[in-house]
């Protein structure tokens, strides 16, 4: 160990030693360690590279707020860029790398961007790279673009597994600082359902960095007393090493929990979550979040070794490192002299305090020289820092040597959380500080967000916050006493804001990650970007990974100053998700790769796949799309056949996955009547009728056939795209539109295993089957009715209708039977030559009969652009669409309808997709006759044929046109036909 | 008023850049304008500045009841692109892609506008034919457009899941001239021009009410005053039914928020902008490195900037569904805006009831990459008094007589566009 | 309130099991009524920032039709019933 890490830490297990890599450079550390507190007793001042100047940085803090200790740690899938070493937790093995710097961090090409400082101020890039014009793109663009970022993220696939969980409680404290946990303590002691939750390894939050007593204990003790009796406390849940990162509307809040992001690869169990994501569901929350401590803008205010007074302490107690040998401390404020005390007391030599109030802090001891009304203006060091420069009041300067500077410029309530939700905070002159707002919704700040400074203060806050919280859920509650005694140490801040240091040498940060100065901000006031989400936006302060946690406050505070007003009425940016950035593996969680959406399998997949078939995705189903035979390669050669042996003998066809729903009731024919345009009242009991159904606006929304099963009991089926909002449209018009008409609906999809077979032969298998008389005068196209079947052991449902144009049944059985049923037909169909088919020839069926399909119902089309306009209804009252249907753009002669489509030249081939045109016409937009909706080889034709929505429709018929593919660099002759390709009379159909 | 140009950033350099001078004026308001454009985002800036520097109508307030530039066009996904299908909308978006092309150049502000491609992924044959007729209609027009194999793709976009897809991609529609703006930029560099031409533009301005004279508009009431003028332009997208509303308007629109993400800034991951076709997701990398992206609308009117949690974590999941590496990426913030979400899902500009109040709003959530093209039409309206030739299909009266503009085909129910 | 829902049969559920169609419009037209009433009702709405009534389904849970009235600018929820009672789609 480097001469950095000295007595003490109670954070740290000196006899759990942990070896790890900073660019490739063997280091060690002990158990309980950051990364940052491990780099810091290795002695590594420079751990990263400032975005626009690449300066080298330090560590500023110690926590979620860090702008400038960003590292890559892991590799492969297991790699996570941009993680702040002050967060990350030591594990044995770990890797971590700097970012934004080549050669190497020590040695970086980039801070040349230094030297050209002057042209690189706020909004350069507005004004510049626009000379010659052609260069932005070609040049200045892509250079800009190769300099983005600052980790690298790879492309391996992560190993890790996540999940994603609900909790709920009576109160969520959020933050395990003295105020959380005397909050939880206070409600957990009253029964009431808590969840305490903090970002941290550990509870404790401040006390953790508490060297001395609380009351009459040492600070260890009384934080392990409070955390045994809550770990005790059945229902109190305790979620370390959990962010809460947003507030949701009705209390629900975002939590992000590293389940295993501590540990090394080898201890990782692959079964438990990396990240669990958690909806926190809570009746009440205590904001016990804590304040972030405030840098000072001054010149060199980011040479490594400049450090956040409070991370200084927290370095020097939790985990014994020492911060340099010869520190000064910069503070306006009183608070911050704890870490002069607190150095002093392990025999760290403080150079100097310097404090801009002209009122010496009474309350410091120390030996520490005291500079009242002075400033830093300047720091030195080329690495790391050496001296600092100081301006006395009397305009003196003064150079002391130091090699490590604290600073606290305040502190900033982290009211994030009670501000997502659109509130703003509140200026508090007091504090110097935004505080949180009042708000009435269930939340209660306690502790240093609401200005209460020292431990027993922030306990006094905390259990007083629960108890009223508690009184308002009806829980009795006593708020608990963790002082032990009455002893107060009320501190009273005494702060005087200081924004910046006007006497300021060189560059004085504001936003250390996006190398924001002060500078900066004022050019954007003088530019006219004075308002702070302009300035915000102009200079991109407060836009870095830390979302200006040690920035926004010091710009709000610069810009008022300029403009001589309160820092309340500059007002702050919108506090919006993330607090801190989470990953989208947590927000992910299980429902990645193939389980990104479940899949759907019909009933009858088990048999598609025992015969062989390619399946396709169709929204969440898998549907069999063709069933390859020995020796047919190539996906046309088995749709060919299918379609043939349709057309020839007889085929099978899954059809399960159209939407089905049962409706019954006295009115349901009423019901059905007012949501299809054509007429239902009066479909007789055994018959089935195509039915199309509008939208309100007029337009065609699905079609699909209704059958009569009984009187008040019908069996309707819509397309599989829509099943699941037809069901939804016709539940909206059952309860809403219509809710006096007695009529009940269910989806029956996953009920029935449904099939179809088609082809001359169809009857010649299905009588092997069906016990009923399934001849042309017993069951005509369309009737519909319950049959029995296999000699009265089963019923199902047999419907006469036909998607393909052929001589076609469609058999319903319940969805458990639906595999035997099918295998039943193919031995029944053998001799027959039945064959399965699959969509595809499905689709070149219904194509060569001219059989529209979502393909056609696009949501623009009328029923009559598809050539169905005699099926809307003039004689009804009253049906969906009705009147809307009517308007003059609906009924515009130059719509496009439907037509069928062939090429010229039997040899040629076109795409769906393509447009027509008018032949000798110029390409144009205007000259736009219409496009193709479906198109296929038919096998029975032997050439392509497709349908298209032209103008003129149907009146064209015969006409030759261009069809149109500029994509693919193509114009075919083609000529308008009738869509019916196969069998236009229907005899098929009614054989 | 001061020209960007190299030498002036050299002589600011030197002189420490304390002589750069606001890049707009601060007014207060006149009491009478020829025109007033409420509203100072994108659009109503876009406006002014067409109007002032083509049209020569210069004597033009915008009211801006906030900062300039602080509704939509400073909370998108910074996406432009001209790849639409009907021919209501193709040549506008086209019109609107070429004023990109040229505007840094225009406007002497760099809103530095990046030609790095978008493409559209397709997963299923409908989804290809769709895309086959999108694209060929876009030839149609002389748009640029590209059918992409998943050959081609892989050698583009080797970081999408083609191995474990639950649904595999087929191939894409490329645009190579689409790509990215710095919307911010874009807002500044129109009231920058704008104001060179001599518009006020009047932040912190809130109009409260608009006064009328039996048929016709005579003025407004605002924050600062009451102010006449003889033309006003609503350009108030997010909230065009509470302004319309003052004249008793009722819009044929919701209003509906919309989420999107940065993600923390990485080293170059993905160097176009890409949509996913079996989900909700958008996404390009900007030039400092984050990842900007976004999905769906939360589905409930809102008048609030800001989403809902289920939302992120659907936007997540499609994110990921397409690009496995994002695991470990890290989201580093959300912010939400207000869309104008039409009936139809296309933009309303027109003439109102009102003589002398013209509309422009209804963008839904597609608003940004229209900004230059909306500006000039609108101003060609205001001025002419006649659509321009590229915007006249986006009439008010279109749904009551049947003349949509669903490029989805969803019909007449806002949040599904 | 738009995370979670009180759905008058189910109970608090969280917005993930409810569809949103949107506002509740005008009552559909009486058969025989005029093109304009059918447009307002189809196409035009209030969209107010303040209270507004809409329609919510519950299709991940008892698959009723809700109508919630909620403020657009903070989401509050002040009522939600069941719509079959309230006969606000019309009586055609």
């Amino acid at each position: 160990m480097t001469s950095f890490r000295i007595e003490g830490g109670t954070l740290i297990d000196r006899n759990d030693v942990r070896s790890f890599t900073f660019n490739g450079t063997k280091l060690s550390g002990f158990a309980g360690d950051t990364v940052a507190s491990a780099l810091l007793a290795n002695g590594k001042q420079v751990v990263g590279r400032s975005f626009k100047y690449h300066r080298p940085r330090g560590i500023l803090s110690a926590g979620a707020a860090e702008p400038n200790a960003l590292l890559t740690i892991g590799r492969d899938g297991r790699r996570d860029p941009n993680t702040r070493a002050t967060i990350a937790e030591l594990f044995d093995g770990l890797e971590a790398r700097s970012q934004n710097c080549w050669p190497n961090v020590d040695f970086d090409v980039g801070a040349v961007n230094g030297l050209l400082g002057p042209f690189l101020g706020a909004g350069f890039y507005y004004k510049t790279f626009m000379w010659p014009a052609a260069f932005w793109e070609k040049v200045y663009e892509p250079i800009i673009r190769k300099a983005a970022g600052l980790g690298r993220a790879g492309y391996d696939p992560d190993p890790a597994y996540y999940e994603k969980c609900w909790a709920h409680c009576d109160v969520l404290v959020i933050g395990a600082g003295p105020s959380g946990l005397a909050a939880a303590l206070t409600a957990g002691r009253s029964g009431a359902r808590v969840i305490i939750a903090d970002e941290g390894g550990q509870l404790g939050g401040g006390i953790l960095a508490e060297g001395g007593m609380i009351g009459d204990k040492p600070a260890d003790a009384t934080l392990a007393d409070i955390v045994g009796e809550l770990h005790a406390l059945p229902n109190v849940e305790i979620k370390t090493r959990t962010t809460i990162f947003g507030a949701y509307d009705d209390q629900v809040f975002g939590a992000v929990e590293r389940v295993q992001k501590h540990l090394p690869e080898s201890a990782i169990n692959p079964d438990r979550a990396m990240e669990r994501l958690w909806r926190i569901v809570a009746k009440h929350t205590i904001l016990a979040t804590g304040a972030e401590e405030r840098p000072i803008v001054f010149g060199g205010n980011d040479r490594p070794g400049v450090m956040m007074a409070g991370a200084m302490r927290t370095y020097l107690n939790a985990f014994g490192v020492a911060p340099g040998k010869r520190v000064a401390l910069f503070a306006n404020n009183n608070q911050a002299y704890q870490t002069a005390i607190d150095l002093e007391a392990r025999g760290i030599e403080v150079a100097a305090i310097i404090d801009p109030r002209t009122c010496p802090n009474t309350r410091y001891q120390g030996k520490a020289r005291h500079i009242a009304g002075a400033m830093v203006r300047d720091t030195d060091g080329r690495k790391g820092i050496k001296s600092i420069t100081v301006r006395h009041d009397d305009g003196r300067d003064e150079v002391i040597n130091v090699d490590a500077l604290a600073v606290s410029g305040g502190y900033s309530p982290i009211v994030h959380l009670a501000c997502h939700r659109g509130a703003k905070p509140v200026w508090s002159d007091q504090h110097a500080g935004f505080m949180p707002p009042e708000t009435s919704d269930g939340m209660t700040p306690a502790g240093a967000v609401a200005g209460n400074v020292g431990i027993a203060s922030c306990f006094d806050a905390g259990a007083k916050a629960a108890v009223a919280a508690l009184d308002a859920l009806g829980f009795s509650a006593q708020p608990a006493n963790l002082l032990g005694s009455d002893k107060s140490d009320d501190i009273r801040q005494d702060i005087v804001a200081l924004w910046s240091v006007p006497s300021s040498m060189g560059k004085a940060f504001v936003d250390y990650q996006n190398d924001v100065t002060a500078g900066d901000i004022n050019l954007a006031m003088r530019e006219g970007y004075d308002h702070v989400e302009l300035a915000k936006r102009y200079t991109t302060n407060g836009m870095a990974t830390d979302q200006g946690k040690t920035s926004n406050v010091n710009a709000i505070g610069i810009l008022a100053e300029n403009k001589g007003v309160s820092p309340g009425e500059i007002g702050t940016t919108t506090f919006r998700p993330f607090y801190t950035p989470v990953s989208f593996g947590a927000l992910v969680g299980a429902s990645k790769g193939f389980e990104f959406q479940p899949v759907r399998k019909s009933p009858l997949h088990g048999w598609a796949v025992r015969n062989g078939a390619k399946f396709v995705e169709t929204g969440l189903w898998y549907r069999s799309s063709w069933f390859p035979k020995d020796g047919e390669t190539f996906w046309r050669d088995s749709v060919d056949r299918e379609v043939l042996n349709v057309r020839s003998n007889v085929g099978i066809c899954d059809v399960s996955t159209l939407g089905k729903i049962e409706i019954f009731g006295a009115d349901a024919a009423e019901f059905l009547n007012r949501v299809y345009c054509n007429a239902f009242l009066k479909l007789p009991v055994g018959k089935a009728r195509y039915g199309i159904m509008l939208r309100e606006d007029g337009l065609v929304y699905d079609d699909g056939t209704t059958s009569c099963l009984a009187e008040n009991h019908y069996f309707m089926t819509t397309t599989t795209a829509l099943a699941a909002g037809v069901l939804t449209h016709l539940e909206f018009c059952a309860q809403v539109l219509w809710p006096d008409l007695d009529v009940r609906m269910a989806s029956a999809t996953d009920q029935w295993a449904q099939m179809a077979i088609a082809g001359p032969k169809t009857r010649d298998v299905l009588s092997q089957i069906i016990d009923d008389d399934i001849s042309n005068e017993a069951f005509p196209f369309l009737a519909a009715r319950e049959v029995s079947m296999f000699g009265g052991r089963l019923k199902g449902r047999l419907f006469r209708i036909s998607f393909s144009g052929e001589l076609a049944f469609e058999i319903a059985v319940p969805a458990g039977y639906g595999e035997s049923v099918a295998d039943a037909i193919m031995a029944a169909g053998k001799e027959h030559g039945i064959a399965p088919y699959g969509t595809e020839a499905l689709g070149v069926m219904r194509i060569e009969k001219g059989h529209v399909t979502h393909a056609e119902i696009n949501g623009t089309v009328t029923p009559a652009d598809l050539g169905m306009g005699r099926m809307v209804s003039v004689k009804k009252d009253d049906f969906i669409g009705q009147v809307m249907n009517l308007r003059e753009g609906l009924v515009d002669p130059s719509r496009p309808a439907l037509v069928g489509i062939k090429p010229k030249s039997p040899s040629d081939k076109f795409a769906t997709g393509s447009h027509i045109l008018n032949v000798g016409d110029e390409v144009s937009l205007e000259n736009d006759q219409g496009y193709v909706t479906s198109m296929c080889h038919s096998p029975n034709l032997g050439h392509a044929i497709g349908l298209a929505l032209v103008k003129g429709g149907p009146e064209r018929y015969g006409e030759e046109v261009v069809i149109w593919n500029g994509l693919a660099g193509s114009a075919v002759a083609g000529i308008i036909c009738n869509p019916a390709f196969v069998d236009p009379e229907n005899e098929k159909l009614h054989a | 008023m001061m020209r960007y140009s190299a030498l002036s950033l050299l002589g600011n350099a030197f002189s420490k850049n304390k002589n750069w001078k606001p890049a707009w004026r601060n007014p207060d308001p006149k009491p009478h304008y020829d025109v007033i454009i409420i509203g100072g985002g994108g659009h109503g800036l876009a406006t002014a500045y067409y109007l002032s520097k083509v049209f020569g109508v210069r004597n033009v307030a915008v009211l801006e009841k906030g900062y300039l530039g602080s509704g939509n066009i400073g909370r998108n996904t910074t996406i432009i692109r001209s790849n639409y299908l009907l021919q209501g909308n193709n040549p506008f978006y086209e019109f609107s892609m070429k004023l990109w092309e040229g505007l840094e150049q225009d406007f002497n502000f760099n809103a530095m506008v990046s030609q790095r491609g978008v493409i559209n992924l397709f997963h299923s044959d409908a989804q290809r034919d769709a895309y086959t007729r999108r694209g060929n209609a876009m030839r149609l027009h002389g748009v640029d457009a590209d059918l992409l194999g998943r050959d081609q793709l892989r050698e583009k976009l080797p970081f999408l899941d083609y191995e474990n897809a639950r649904f595999p991609i087929m191939g894409g529609l490329m645009q190579k001239r689409g790509g990215t703006v710095r919307h911010d930029a874009v807002a500044w560099g129109f009231a920058r021009g704008a104001d060179q031409h001599g518009v006020d533009i009047i932040q912190n301005c809130e109009v409260t009410a608009i006064d009328r004279e039996g048929d016709q508009v005579t003025g407004v009431q605002t924050t600062r005053g009451a102010i006449k003028c003889n033309k006003i332009g609503m350009a108030v997208a997010g909230n065009s039914s509470h302004v319309a509303g003052m004249v008793d308007m009722r819009l044929p629109i919701e209003s509906h928020a919309l989420q999107a993400f940065v993600s923390e800034g990485l080293k170059p991951f993905i160097d176009t902008v890409v949509t996913f076709g079996a989900g909700h997701f958008y996404v390009s990398q900007s030039d400092k490195g984050g990842l900007v992206f976004g999905g769906d609308i939360e589905g409930y009117n809102s008048y609030a900037q800001r989403g809902n949690l289920a939302c992120v974590e659907h936007v997540a999941e499609a994110g990921m569904a397409m690009i496995p590496a994002l695991s470990r990426v890290r989201i580093l913030r959300s912010w939400g805006g207000i869309m104008d979400m039409s009936m139809d899902g296309t933009p309303i500009m027109d003439r109102t009831h009102l003589g002398n109040l013209y509309f422009n709003g209804g963008w839904c959530y597609g608003g940004f990459k229209a900004t230059p093209a909306s500006g000039y039409c609108f101003a060609h309206l205001l001025a002419k008094d006649e659509p321009h030739e590229t915007a006249t299909e986006f009439r008010m009266d279109r749904f009551a007589r049947g003349y949509l503009l669903d490029e989805k085909g969803v019909g007449a129910q806002a949040n599904l566009h | 309130m738009s995370s979670l829902v009180k759905c008058p049969h189910c109970g608090l559920r969280p917005r993930e099991e409810f569809a949103i169609r949107g506002e509740v419009a005008t009552p559909r037209p009486k058969a025989g009524a005029d093109e304009s009433a059918w447009f307002d009702h189809v196409y035009l709405r209030d969209n107010p920032r303040g209270e507004h009534r809409e329609y919510w389904h519950h299709a991940g849970g008892c698959r009723r039709w809700l109508v919630l009235s909620r403020n657009t600018v903070t989401h509050d929820i002040s009522d939600v019933v069941d719509a079959s009672t309230l006969k606000v789609g019309g009586d055609a």
